[in-house]
C-alpha cells in the first residue's frame, strides 16, 4: 500500500467487499483450456485477452493460443499476424526476450477471418461440393453471413470449438467481436440454429417445396398474405432467390444444429470460462453486470472480472488533494520563493504562476473522473472469484511490451527490463 | 486548416463513428445547439441504448417523437414500426393474418436480403426530411444518431442495394428520391465523430474511404471528441522539469505542507496522455482533407443535460456561431 492509498477517500469502502477475491488470473490461467474475453467495445477486450496469452506463455509451460478478433494494425503487426486469413501463427522467442521475459511455454496467434471460417463450414457440412458450391456462388450466401447479426460471435465460438477439437493447445484465449450488445455472444449458437431450422423458414419455403418452383402458391392459405404482400413491394423474383438459398441450406439443417449444440456445450463445459472486461463508465459497467448476471443465470462458468484503465488511486487521496489546492491558492508567493531558492528558470515567476495553476487545476480534473469511477467502483456487485484491476497507462498496447506491462497486472510475472 | 462547415444550413446530419466516442453526446448536442438557434429539430436514435434520453435527462424515447427540450423532438428507430407505417400509407392489401406474422416473416427476410432492414431506417429518415423541405412535417432540422462505423455504410448505402435486387414495384421507385436526398451537400451531411485515439482514428480514415468509394452521400466534419486540455508550452514544460527537482520540491512541499509528489506525477500523466492522443491527431489530420471540429473532454461529475450544454457551446464555437 502506498501513502496515497492510506488516506484514501473513498477507496477503502469500495475495496471491503473485494478483499477476499484472488488478484490474480493464475489459478484460472492454469487450470482452464478455454477463457473467453466479453464485455462492451473499446474496453480493452483485445488487448487483455492478448496479455492474459502472453502471461500464460511467459509463466507456464505448453502451447496457447491467442484468438483475436480487431486488433489494432501495430498490435497484430508486433503478433506477426497478416491482415487476413486464419492461419496460426507462433510469436518468436525473440519477441519474448526482447519484452524482458523468459518464456516457459510457446504462445501462438490467430485473427479470426469470418468470411474464410463460414466457407469453411459451409464445405463441411454440405452434402457434396456440388451443393456446397450452389450456397458459396448465392449472391445472398455473402449477405446472411456478413450481415445476420449473430454470425460473427458465431463463427468464433464455431472457431474456437474447431481449435479446441484439435488438440493442439493446452489453452486457447479468444477475445470477442465488438457486438453491440455482450449478450448476443451467448444467444449466437441458438439464434443460428432457429434461423436456419426455425418454422418460420420452412413456412416461407413452403410454397416452393410442395409445388416446385413455380408451384401453388396461391393454395397456400397461412402464406398467402405475405407473398401478396412481399411481391407488391419487392417482385417475386426476389422472393424465389430467397426460397432458393434457404432451400440449399435446409439440407445442412441437421449438420448445423448438431454443431451448433456441440459448440454450446463447449461453452458450459467445465474446462471454460469467461472473463468479462469493463471499464469504469456507465454504459461498459452496465454492459458488464447484465453480462455476469446473465452468465450466472445460464449456469456458465464466470471465471473473472477485469476492470480497466482505471485511474491512479493517488487522485483520491486527501494530501493530494490538499497540496494541489494550496499550489493554485499560493502560487504567487511560492513562483517568488522559487525565483530566490532555485533561480533560473523561475526567473519569470508569471510563467511559474501559470504552471503551477494549470498543475493543480489538472489535478482537480483527474480528481473529479477518479471520484466518479471510484463511486461507480463502490456499487459493483461482487462476481466471480478474480477481481482485477489494470490501471490506465499512459500510452497505446501496441507490441508485445506494451502486452507485458500490461501482463504484469494480471498474474505475478518475472521481467528483466 | 478548413473553414467551418454551415452545417447548422443544412436539413439532415448523421453522426457516426466507432462505438463510446460521443455520437449520442454530439447528436444530442447539436440538436441543442440548434434549437437555440431557432430551429424545429428530430433527433433520430438509430441504435436505441436510450442514450438520448440520458443526454436530455428525459423519460424512454419511442417511435413517436416526443419533446425533450424546448423544440427539440426525439424517436427511438424501430424497423417493425417503421415498416407499418409504410405499408400504412404505400399499401391498401388487406391483411389477414394482421401484422405481426407478415412482419416477423419480413424481419427474417430482411436478414438475408441487402438491404431491406436497412431502408426501413433510412427510408423513414429520408421521409420525415422530404416531408419537412415539402411543407408537411415541420422540421427545420433532422439529426441522426446513426450506427457505429462498421454498419453505417450499408445503412446509407440501402437505397442502391434495393435497386439491385428489386427490379420493379413502389420500393423500387422510392429508392430514387432517397438517394438524390442523402447525395445532396445543401441538405445531407455525413459526420464522423472520433476521439484523437488509434482505433477511432483508423476507424475514421477508413470509414471516408469507403464512403467515397461506395456511397454517393455528402461528407461534413469530422468532430474530434474528448480532446484533453494542452497543460504546457515548450518553455511551462522547462519550467515543469525543473519543479520536479529535489530543490524545487523542498520549495513545494513546505507551501503545500505536504508531500506534491502526486500532484507532479498526476501533471505528467496528464501531459503523457495528451502526447500520446497527439500523434493520433496528427495521422487522422494528415490522412483526412475534411473539416474538423475539436470538442473538449469534460471533466464532469455524471453526463446529463448540463454537459450536454457545454459541448453544444462548444460546438457551437468550433462552428463559428
Ligand atoms: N466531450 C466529452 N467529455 C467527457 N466525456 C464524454 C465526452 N463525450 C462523451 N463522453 C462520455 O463518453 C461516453 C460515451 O459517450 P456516448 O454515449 O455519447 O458515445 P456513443 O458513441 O454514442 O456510444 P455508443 O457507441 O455506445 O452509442 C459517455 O459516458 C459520455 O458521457
Ligand atoms: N489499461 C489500458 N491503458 C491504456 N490504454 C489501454 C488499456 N487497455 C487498452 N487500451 C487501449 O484501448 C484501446 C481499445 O482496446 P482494445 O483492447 O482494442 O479494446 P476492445 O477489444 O475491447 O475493443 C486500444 O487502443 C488499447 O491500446
Ligand atoms: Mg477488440
Ligand atoms: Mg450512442
Amino acid at each position: 500500500m502506498t501513502a496515497a492509498d492510506e488516506d484514501s477517500i473513498e477507496g477503502s469502502q469500495a475495496r471491503s467487499g473485494a478483499e477476499s477475491l484472488h488478484k490474480s488470473l493464475e489459478p484460472l490461467l492454469a487450470s482452464k483450456e478455454m477463457v473467453v474475453f466479453c464485455g462492451s467495445g473499446g474496453v480493452g477486450k483485445t488487448s487483455i485477452a492478448a496479455a492474459s496469452a502472453l502471461a500464460a506463455a511467459a509463466t507456464m509451460p505448453g502451447k496457447v493460443l491467442v484468438l483475436t478478433i480487431d486488433p489494432a494494425k501495430r498490435l497484430a503487426d508486433s503478433l506477426g499476424l497478416q491482415e487476413i486469413g486464419n492461419i496460426e501463427t507462433r510469436v518468436p522467442q525473440t519477441a519474448f526476450t526482447a519484452a524482458g521475459l523468459e518464456p516457459r511455454g510457446e504462445l501462438w496467434a490467430a485473427m479470426l477471418d469470418t468470411k474464410q471460417s463460414w466457407d469453411a463450414l459451409i464445405l463441411r457440412h454440405a452434402s457434396g461440393p456440388e451443393a456446397a458450391s450452389r450456397i458459396l456462388e448465392n449472391r445472398l450466401y455473402h449477405n446472411v453471413t456478413a450481415r445476420f447479426a449473430q454470425s460473427h460471435d458465431y463463427i468464433a465460438m464455431e472457431r474456437l470449438f474447431e481449435i479446441h477439437e484439435s488438440g493442439r493447445y493446452d489453452l486457447i484465449v479468444i477475445d470477442t467481436p465488438p457486438t453491440r450488445n455482450a449478450l448476443d455472444f451467448l444467444d449466437a449458437p441458438a439464434r443460428m440454429a432457429e434461423f436456419f431450422g426455425g418454422r418460420l423458414l420452412r413456412w416461407l419455403t413452403l410454397p416452393y417445396r410442395v409445388g416446385g418452383k413455380r408451384g401453388a402458391r396461391w393454395l397456400n392459405y397461412a402464406s398467402k398474405p405475405f407473398y401478396q404482400v412481399a411481391d407488391r413491394l419487392l417482385g417475386n423474383q426476389f422472393l424465389e432467390d430467397i426460397a432458393e438459398f434457404f432451400l440449399s441450406f435446409q439440407e445442412m439443417y441437421e449438420a448445423f444444429v448438431t454443431r451448433a449444440r456441440a459448440v454450446e456445450r463447449l461453452l458450459h463445459d467445465k474446462r471454460t470460462t469467461f472473463a468479462v472486461v469493463t471499464t469504469l463508465e456507465d454504459g461498459p459497467l452496465h454492459e458488464a453486470e447484465l453480462f455476469c448476471a446473465e452468465l450466472e443465470k445460464r449456469n456458465l462458468h464466470l471465471g473473472c472480472l477485469v476492470i480497466n484503465k482505471v485511474l491512479p488511486s493517488y487522485l483520491l487521496s486527501h494530501s493530494g488533494v490538499q497540496a494541489a489546492d494550496k499550489l493554485s491558492v499560493n502560487a504567487e508567493s511560492v513562483a517568488e520563493r522559487l525565483a530566490a531558492t532555485c533561480g533560473s528558470p523561475f526567473d519569470d515567476t508569471a510563467r511559474t504562476v501559470r504552471v503551477l495553476t494549470t498543475i493543480g487545476e489538472s489535478f482537480r480534473n483527474f480528481t473529479v473522473v477518479a471520484r466518479r469511477e471510484s463511486e461507480l467502483r463502490s456499487h459493483l456487485g461482487r462476481h466471480g472469484e478474480v477481481l482485477i484491476e489494470v490501471p490506465a497507462f499512459e500510452v497505446d498496447i501496441a507490441d508485445i511490451d506494451g502486452l507485458a506491462r500490461l501482463a504484469e497486472f494480471l498474474l505475478p510475472i518475472e521481467r528483466t527490463v | 486548416m478548413l473553414r467551418a462547415p454551415d452545417l447548422l444550413g443544412r436539413r439532415l446530419l448523421f453522426f457516426t463513428g466507432k462505438g463510446g466516442v460521443g455520437k449520442s453526446t454530439v447528436t444530442a448536442a447539436m440538436a441543442l445547439l440548434a434549437s437555440e438557434r431557432g430551429k424545429r429539430v428530430l433527433v433520430v436514435e438509430v441504435d436505441g441504448k436510450s442514450s438520448i434520453a440520458d443526454r436530455f435527462e428525459t423519460a424512454e424515447l419511442s417511435f413517436t417523437p416526443t419533446e425533450v427540450y424546448p423544440n427539440v423532438f426525439a424517436m427511438a428507430m424501430d424497423t417493425e414500426a417503421s415498416l407499418k407505417e409504410y405499408l400504412k400509407l404505400n399499401l391498401r392489401v388487406p391483411i389477414v393474418g394482421g401484422l405481426g406474422p407478415l412482419a416477423k416473416a419480413l424481419d427474417f427476410v430482411a436478414t438475408a436480403a441487402p438491404g431491406v432492414k436497412e431502408i426501413l431506417t433510412i427510408g423513414k429518415i429520408c421521409w420525415e426530411v422530404r416531408e419537412s423541405l415539402e411543407g408537411r412535417a415541420a422540421w427545420d432540422l433532422v439529426v441522426v444518431d446513426a450506427s457505429a462505423t462498421g454498419h453505417v455504410v450499408s445503412q446509407l448505402g440501402a437505397p442502391d442495394a434495393i435497386r439491385d435486387v428489386v427490379a420493379v414495384g413502389p420500393v423500387r421507385s422510392q429508392t430514387d428520391w432517397m438517394s438524390a436526398l442523402l447525395a445532396d451537400p445543401s441538405i445531407t451531411a455525413l459526420n464522423i465523430v472520433a476521439t484523437a485515439e488509434e482505433l477511432p482514428v483508423a476507424e475514421t480514415i477508413d470509414l471516408v474511404s469507403r464512403v467515397r468509394e461506395q456511397l454517393d452521400v455528402s461528407l461534413g466534419a469530422v468532430v474530434v471528441n474528448q480532446v484533453l486540455p494542452a497543460l504546457f508550452t515548450r518553455s511551462d514544460e522547462v519550467v515543469f522539469e525543473r519543479l520536479c527537482g529535489a530543490d524545487a520540491r523542498e520549495v513545494l512541499g513546505i507551501a503545500a505542507g505536504g508531500d506534491v509528489g502526486v500532484v507532479l506525477e498526476a501533471a505528467r500523466l496528464a501531459v503523457s496522455l495528451r502526447t500520446t492522443r497527439a500523434t493520433h491527431l496528427e495521422r487522422l489530420r494528415e490522412t483526412v482533407d475534411l473539416p474538423m471540429l475539436f470538442l473538449p473532454y469534460l471533466f464532469a461529475r455524471s453526463h446529463g443535460l448540463r454537459e450536454t450544454r457545454l459541448v453544444a457551446d462548444a460546438l457551437g464555437a468550433e462552428l463559428g456561431l
